[in-house]
């Protein structure tokens, strides 16, 4: 598979597990993802919330939020051990590296557009050359 | 954040006030004033270079979601295409995961 993907992976944990199971299960979650060769590069405890509308008599939620990079076979692995555990109520798993690459070139646009609008563009470009061949000469 | 939004395009405009244009869309919610307000919106988030709505930012999506936690249409937020497309993305995955209602009455 050509390249790294980033993936966002949050779920939901029983509110009625403690905090103890909480971290247990992260951390078996996240060594399925290292086992399979996935990285995590970020791994948030967003706490106790209550859900906007309740999951299965359950009100509250603990959330839990990694990022992880793979190739996509480990997070497979991820939403099959989430989806047979009783304890995480809900999971959502989101790709997010086109989204963010959309968004880098979104920005270089911008920021070439603005370089043009303010003359900088093609008469700063010229200027430029023109200050390099002047001290190619001066070399020569 | 007004409930009654769709009641603007609906009953919003009378015929008889003295419009001189052809009254297509009745949009801007002409009161019987008559004057009809030709306000052209922006998008927030172009204005705001927002180039990436996440579905985590709970308290920004908050404000796209009425009283019925329905999605606040692009003819009353103003929103541009692309950015109403990546606001409903992100407001179906915040419900997914109960960050957001589907629905509230």
């Amino acid at each position: 598979m050509a390249g790294q993907r980033i993936y966002e992976v949050m779920f939901i944990v029983d509110p009625d597990a403690v905090a103890d199971d909480v971290t247990k299960l992260s951390e078996t979650l996240q060594q399925t993802i290292t086992d399979l060769g996935g990285a995590i590069t970020k791994n948030e405890d967003m706490g106790r919330r209550t859900l906007a509308y309740p999951i299965g008599r359950k009100t509250e939620g603990h959330y839990v939020l990694f990022e992880i990079e793979g190739s996509g076979r480990e997070i497979a692995e991820l939403e099959r051990r989430m989806r047979v555990n009783d304890q995480v109520l809900r999971y959502i798993t989101v790709r997010v590296d086109e989204d963010r690459q959309r968004a880098e070139k979104f920005k270089t646009k911008r920021a070439k557009k603005a370089t043009r609008r303010s003359g900088g563009g093609f008469a700063a470009a010229k200027a430029a050359a023109a200050a390099k061949a002047a001290e190619e000469a001066g070399e020569a | 954040m007004s409930s009654n939004y769709e009641d603007r395009d609906r009953g919003g405009y009378e015929r008889d006030d003295n419009d001189d244009r052809g009254d297509r869309g009745g949009r801007g919610g002409g009161r019987s004033g008559g004057r009809r307000m030709h306000r052209r919106k922006v998008c927030g988030f172009c204005r705001d270079k927002i180039d990436l709505i996440d579905f985590k930012d709970v308290k920004m999506l908050q404000g796209f979601i009425p009283e019925r936690g329905k999605i606040l249409p692009r003819r009353i937020s103003g929103s541009c295409a692309t950015h109403q497309r990546m606001l409903a993305e992100a407001i179906k995955r915040a419900r997914n995961i109960a960050l957001l209602p589907y629905a509230t009455d």
